[in-house]
């Protein structure tokens, strides 16, 4: 849970019509849901439960009154006499309490914080399973309902662009909504001019503080996009393929066109990595620290950051890879190949994961949404593919007119894709089939770098002229997690940040698809296990010692003695397995003559109730 | 027996005689038979001796006794044993024996029965020992319940009686609160007496009443008065907070001045009003003064005085500052004058003059201020004098002078507190100003911030510097011209005819359609899509087709792109044969994929071994073939493989491999108490760290198992503490919490099958 939320803007504005010239104040008017406090669902709840005593209405079942539907009589009535003693207690001014017993925790809120059901009793346990899952089952329920409680502290709702009647939102100008909006939020649509290296790669740092540019004709800068601080700027003299922040904004990776290089903020270069060679494209793997790379000689290569070494170099042998996504759910790296397939990546394992074919055409473009649900892919055949990343399953297709060349999803799910140099907001691609963007706008190049920035209603355009911040209501998530990713951290909040999360980094071999296999038992077979084992030697450590002979003077080694020796050896070890084999027989034997003499036995004993039988 | 007395004398002597010697013969008759008896008794000791026997014969009392005592009973004959119906018929005759004992012996006589013999002493003590053991099980069974709740409870904390640790509510420190000292047994007394709640309501009626009473002004004023009394208070307190942070030593040399005089003018006042509480004043002032006096302090005895004394000659700070010192010596060694202790002064001078007042050493000032000698100054300059004369209480002569002199000084004082004052706010206006004016200025120059950053950021300050200084030039002539760049030309690709014939061809269809937004979506998706989804079911090798081409949406976009897409054009290493392959895209690519597909399949079958050897029981050579039935025989069948994962998706290549990496870290084998999986897999499903908790859970779930205080000794529970849990658990009418509902419920089972 976040220990520290700071009050996060957000837009829910209502535009003017076209034909409306001046903005008035009406329009931009705050719609803002006063803070829902428990008291008043208990008090609604107390109207709609008179209204079901009345004969109509559906009220939503809380908790507790499921629990006491479920309860026997008996412990409901003591479960009513505990209440009411409570309500007898009064506090020392001599009232009584308004709001007894706990606050109740809406099931829907309850149900978001669910992990997996409960597992049916059976019917005859040991005492001691019985309390350990007991015990259990009450952990997992109060972390539940803890949790659900505490999302009380997440206050901030998000709002989209509303149009009025018969206008549509994607012919709002960016203009408009930054002259609409307050001033702070107004200034971050912006516009870098940056007309000579261009196009520009783009990326944000996880807080969404920090914007990396790098122009494909080798001009690299940092910017502290929200204050408008330039931390550095370099030209690295070469052509930059992408870049990439690492784990805090004080580093970055920039894959320039032989080597992968790492520069700090001030942009002095630390490092030049000459294992990772002719890269496309890099993602980062943050709770790894593993940066992801795809090169042009069809190689997919871990780095790990925190120790600077290569983890595992996979050869994909599928040509030149320059479309690549990571999930940020399972840290799978998704790779896009021209032949329309998209495939699915983890360190442990040398071929792909999954292979899906999803375009006819070359794949141009890929997103993962970042509860790793969906996938939305852009190809050459014009299509835009949502898909069922869980399930393997397409969802929805798209025709573009044009083309989608870069895509990009928002914490919240907004899809941003870009044609040419149109950019293009969709949402809510997923769920209802969409026909038109909810924003669009036309930047002065070619787009070659799309990135939603966390937490902020910003989507940044990385293109043939410069960059270009766009404003996009409702694209970040209001709330933020301060103890991962707090864009109002200090110095010193970083640096601890830092270590809390190298201490808590996440070993390459623990990624795979299902990230909660973790928690599950290894159900291999011992052959399994065993082969396991052997690859990890490189031995078998079950296997035999190959005897062999030693060598011995006075022509006892001659190859008739040698021979000799070895068949003495291998009939002693066969006599051995013989004699196991004969023993073993010898036991089941005996015990099976046992097992017929009792039988007997029992037969020839008369029992008293044989004279019943017929 | 002759004559009568003599006769009967004689014959009486004579009987007497005869007695006597009837006495003496039995006597003899006696010894006779009991030489007898002992050589009879000697003989038959020699005979057994003869016989060799061992045995010791039974000693038998011989001696000659009148009365024989009833305990030792000797048996009549020899070696003969006594036996009871011997006495019992003794008992019979005689009348004495009461009828009942009487019975009582017949019965014992017929009755056959041997008294058993008693145990031996290691049967005893097993006895003993089994019963010993019997009570120390008893004893002991008795802590069973306890061994096991304890054993089974989640968390034990020891020691076992500790007081719950924090703030006890007031209630139970009022109720449990025993009176102990007879002064507190008084207070009771009181307290009871008057009606005053001892126990348990924390308030009084009477202060319930009050409480009530109050009305919601009255608490409202009352609450706005001490709310504006705290914010008083904490103005107060941050006043002289603020002022003991002054450094400046003018201002606390005014201030302290001001205060002296401020004291004095109440001291005074006091001397009128309370001359007690004045006395006591002037007693404390002078304990200061003989302090001070005592001391070394501003004596210019010290290192530091010692060091400015050698630069006094040179340096005017300095001397300033050693003069200071001794003013301050002067001042605090004074003798406060006031009416008072004049009066007193007086007084004592004249109740004893001989005995002189301790001030006669000190310099008096009063009497000898033309004399700075005399008053320990070492130099002071004229002006200073004057003022040092100022400073102290003068005569009444020059008193009006003083005072007015006095009044300018404290004009003076005042205007320079005030100026203080004025300074400081005048600080924190400014202070307070640049921010606004910052923002201010902030609001009126956004715009051109802006401007001046993107210049900012337009400029290089990096090795390229020509270049950069081009791009400057440029960025301040053209303001919207940036095709005009010389080195952009190079990055747009031009489509060339081949290009343009590499490309699909639906992408030319589409190039108008995109730029008329409104205009219905021209290529429909094929319907094929549908219709085969009814037969997909059981078909092996799905038209990928089908399932690639689905019902596409055709999204209408506002803004038609003015440039075509020149970001993968732009890469110039993108060789030729990748480019035609993107460009014929759609053709072998699905045919391609379902190849690589069933390969995958293939390979993860598993493989039917055949073990034939050919030429074996049989004929074997050229063109000859093992038969179908050997074949048959030898091959090794195998287990079909399970169902792959990608069964059911056409368009997806699920690799079946092992994750062997992850394996490492899961858990192998099913721990103790678990049955199934699906048990530990759910008690392992709610994480533990405090990444995925809230606080309280993370407590929770990682509660150590057993809870000691530090520092404290854990003594073993006693039997007392034992007594008190079964009671408790007794008197609650409350089964044990850990028992759960089954135990219950079979509890209940059992005593329904006893009623039955």
């Amino acid at each position: 849970m976040s220990s520290r939320h700071k009050h996060h803007q957000t837009y829910t504005t209502k535009m003017a019509s076209p034909d409306e010239s001046t903005v008035s104040v009406s329009h931009v008017g705050k719609k803002k849901k006063a803070p829902s406090r428990y008291w008043q669902e208990l008090q609604k709840e107390k109207d709609e439960a008179k209204d079901a005593g009345a004969g109509e209405g559906n009220k939503e079942p809380t908790t507790e009154e499921a629990e006491e539907s479920n309860t026997p009589k008996q412990k409901k009535r003591k479960f009513k006499e505990k209440r009411d003693q409570n309500q007898d207690k009064k506090c020392i001014s001599g009232k009584s309490d308004p709001f007894p017993g706990k606050a109740r925790i809406p099931e829907d809120r309850l149900q978001k914080f669910k992990r997996k059901e409960k597992i049916k009793k059976p019917p005859h346990q040991h005492y001691k399973l019985r309390t350990m899952i007991a015990r259990s089952e009450e952990a997992s329920e109060m972390a539940q309902k803890q949790a659900a409680r505490f999302d009380l502290l997440l206050p901030e709702e998000a709002g989209f662009l509303e149009g009025d009647e018969g206008e549509d939102t994607c012919l709002v100008s960016q203009e408009d909504i930054a002259n609409a909006v307050d001033i702070t939020s107004g200034a971050k649509h912006f516009h870098l001019k940056l007309s000579q290296f261009g196009p520009y790669r783009i990326d944000y740092s996880k807080t969404g503080r920090h914007l990396l540019i790098g122009g494909r004709k080798g001009h690299v800068a940092c910017i502290d996009w929200q204050s408008k601080h330039l931390m550095c700027e370099i030209n690295v003299m070469e052509s930059v393929n992408d870049i990439k922040w690492l784990h805090s904004e004080s580093m970055y990776a920039v894959a320039q066109k032989k080597w992968l290089y790492v520069y700090d903020s001030n942009g002095i270069e630390l490092h030049c990595i000459r294992k990772f060679n002719d890269v496309l494209r890099m993602q980062f793997l943050p709770y790894h620290f593993l940066l992801a790379t795809a090169s042009s000689t069809s190689f997919l290569q871990y780095l790990d950051v925190s120790v600077g070494k290569e983890v595992v170099a996979i050869n994909t042998k599928t040509g030149r890879l320059d479309v690549m996504c990571q999930n940020p759910q399972n840290a799978i790296i998704h790779l896009g190949h021209p032949n329309g397939t998209v495939t699915l990546w983890s360190p442990n394992q040398k071929e792909a994961l999954v292979k899906m074919l999803c375009h006819q055409g070359a794949v141009r473009s890929l997103a993962v949404e970042k509860n790793g649900t969906y996938m939305v892919t852009s190809g050459m055949d014009k299509k835009l593919k949502v898909y069922d990343i869980r399930a393997f399953k397409p969802l929805k297709s798209y025709f573009l007119p044009a083309g989608a060349s870069c895509l990009s999803l928002s914490q919240r799910g907004l899809l941003s894709a870009a044609t040419g140099d149109i950019v293009q907001v969709y949402r809510d691609v997923w769920s209802t089939p969409v026909t038109k963007p909810y924003m669009a706008h036309r930047v002065r190049g070619t787009v070659w770098g799309l990135h939603f920035c966390p937490f902020e209603d910003v989507l940044g355009v990385g293109h043939q002229d410069g960059f270009t911040s766009m404003l996009v209501p409702g694209a970040g998530e209001p709330n933020f997690d301060a103890l991962d990713a707090n864009p109002f951290r200090s110095a010193k909040q970083r640096q601890e940040w830092e270590v809390k999360a190298l201490l808590e980094k996440i070993q390459p071999e623990l990624i795979s698809l299902d990230p909660t296999e973790l928690g599950h038992v290894d159900r291999a077979t011992f052959e399994q296990k065993h082969e396991d084992r052997v690859k990890a030697l490189g031995f078998d450590p079950l296997a035999k010692v190959k005897f062999i002979p030693k060598f011995k003077k006075k022509g006892r080694s001659s190859a008739g003695h040698v021979e000799k020796r070895k068949k003495q050896v291998a009939h002693e070890d066969q006599r051995d397995i013989i004699r196991k084999a004969m023993e073993d027989k010898r036991k089941t034997e005996e015990e099976r003559k046992n097992k017929e003499q009792k039988k007997t036995l029992m037969l020839s004993q008369k029992s008293a109730l044989d004279r019943f039988k017929k | 027996m002759e004559s009568e007395d003599p006769e009967m004398e004689r014959e009486d002597a004579e009987n007497e005689r005869e007695d006597a010697e009837n006495e003496r013969e039995d006597a003899e008759n006696e010894r006779e038979d009991e030489e007898d008896e002992r050589r009879r008794l000697k003989l038959v000791e020699a005979i057994t001796a003869l016989r060799g026997g061992r045995k010791k014969p039974l000693g038998e009392r011989s001696e000659a006794a009148v009365r024989v005592s009833e305990f030792a009973v000797t048996a009549e004959g020899e070696r003969q044993k006594v036996q009871l119906s011997d006495l019992i018929e003794g008992a019979q005759q005689s009348p004495a024996v009461p009828t009942q004992t009487r019975k009582q012996l017949q019965n014992l006589r017929r009755s056959q029965k041997t008294v058993e013999q008693p145990l031996s002493r290691q049967e005893s003590e097993r006895v003993q020992r089994d019963l010993a053991f019997q009570k120390a099980a008893v004893h002991v069974s008795r802590w069973k319940s306890v061994v096991t709740q304890n054993r089974r409870s989640e968390q034990l904390v020891f020691p076992l009686n500790q007081e719950p640790s924090g703030p006890k509510p007031l209630e139970k420190v009022v109720t449990g609160w025993r009176v102990q000292t007879p002064l507190e047994q008084e207070v009771f007394n009181l307290l009871s007496a008057n009606k005053q709640p001892i126990h348990n309501p924390v308030l009084s009626p009477a202060e319930e009443a009050s409480l009530r009473a109050m009305s919601l002004e009255e608490a409202q004023i009352r609450r706005a008065e001490l709310q504006k009394a705290r914010a008083l208070q904490s103005y107060y307190e941050a006043k002289a907070r603020r002022e003991r942070k002054i450094k400046s030593k003018k201002y606390h040399r005014v201030q302290n001045k001001a205060r002296r005089k401020e004291f004095l003018k109440q001291f005074d006042q006091m001397v009128k009003t309370d001359p007690n509480g004045a006395l006591e004043e002037l007693n404390k002032m002078e304990l200061a003064r003989m302090k001070e006096r005592m001391s070394l302090k501003h004596q210019n005895s010290g290192k530091w005085a010692r060091s400015k004394a050698i630069m006094a000659k040179y340096d005017e700070g300095a001397r300033r500052a050693m003069q200071q010192q001794l003013e301050l010596n002067k001042d605090l060694t004074q003798k406060v004058r006031s009416s008072l202790s004049n009066q007193e002064e007086q007084e004592d001078g004249a109740s004893d003059p001989e005995l002189l007042p301790d001030f006669v050493n000190d310099a008096e000032p009063g009497q000898v201020s033309s004399n700075p000698w005399m008053r320990g100054e070492l130099s002071a300059e004229p002006a200073d004098a004057q003022r040092s004369e100022q400073e102290v209480a003068a005569p009444a002569a020059e008193k009006e002078q003083h005072e007015e002199e006095e009044e300018k000084e404290a004009d003076e004082e005042q205007a320079l507190l005030r100026d203080f004052e004025g300074r400081r706010k005048l600080r924190q206006k400014e202070e307070e100003a640049p921010g606004q004016d910052v923002e201010d200025s902030d609001e009126e120059e956004g715009p051109a911030d802006q401007d001046q950053e993107e210049e900012g950021l337009s400029e290089f300050r990096s090795l390229f510097r020509g270049v950069a200084e081009g791009l400057k030039e440029a960025a301040a002539a053209s303001t919207a011209g940036c095709s005009s760049a010389p080195l952009e030309g190079g990055l747009i690709r031009i489509r060339t005819v081949e290009d343009a014939e590499l490309l699909p061809p639906e992408d030319v269809e589409l190039l108008p359609c995109s730029e008329s937004p409104p205009s219905a979506p021209q290529e429909e998706a094929p319907p094929t899509g549908q219709k085969a989804r009814g037969s997909k079911k059981r078909k092996r090798n799905i038209e990928l087709k089908e399932v690639l081409t689905k019902d596409a949406k055709t999204v209408t976009v506002p803004l038609a792109p003015t440039l075509t897409d020149t970001a993968d054009g732009s890469d110039e290493e993108l060789d030729q044969r990748g480019l035609i392959m993107e460009a014929f895209a759609g053709d072998d690519v699905i045919a391609d994929f379902l190849r690589d597909k069933r390969k995958q399949e293939d390979a993860a079958k598993p493989k039917v071994v055949d073990l034939t050897l050919p030429g074996w029981g049989e004929w074997g050579g050229q063109g000859l073939k093992p038969s179908s039935r050997k074949r048959r025989r030898f091959r090794v069948k195998v287990a079909p493989a399970e169902p792959r994962k990608d069964q059911r998706l056409p368009g997806v290549i699920i690799s079946e491999q092992r994750n062997g990496s992850l394996s490492a870290h899961q858990v192998s084998a099913l721990p103790f108490p678990y049955e199934n999986h699906a048990q530990f897999e759910s008690a392992v499903r709610t994480p533990l760290g405090r990444t995925w908790n809230t606080e309280r859970t993370v407590k929770k779930l990682t509660m150590p198992k057993v809870l000691t205080q530090l520092g404290t000794i854990i003594q073993p529970m006693t039997e007392e503490e034992l007594a008190r849990k079964k009671a408790s658990a007794a008197g609650a009418g409350k089964e044990d919490p850990h028992k759960t509902k089954d135990q219950k419920r079979r509890a209940r089972k059992g005593r329904h099958s006893q009623k039955i």
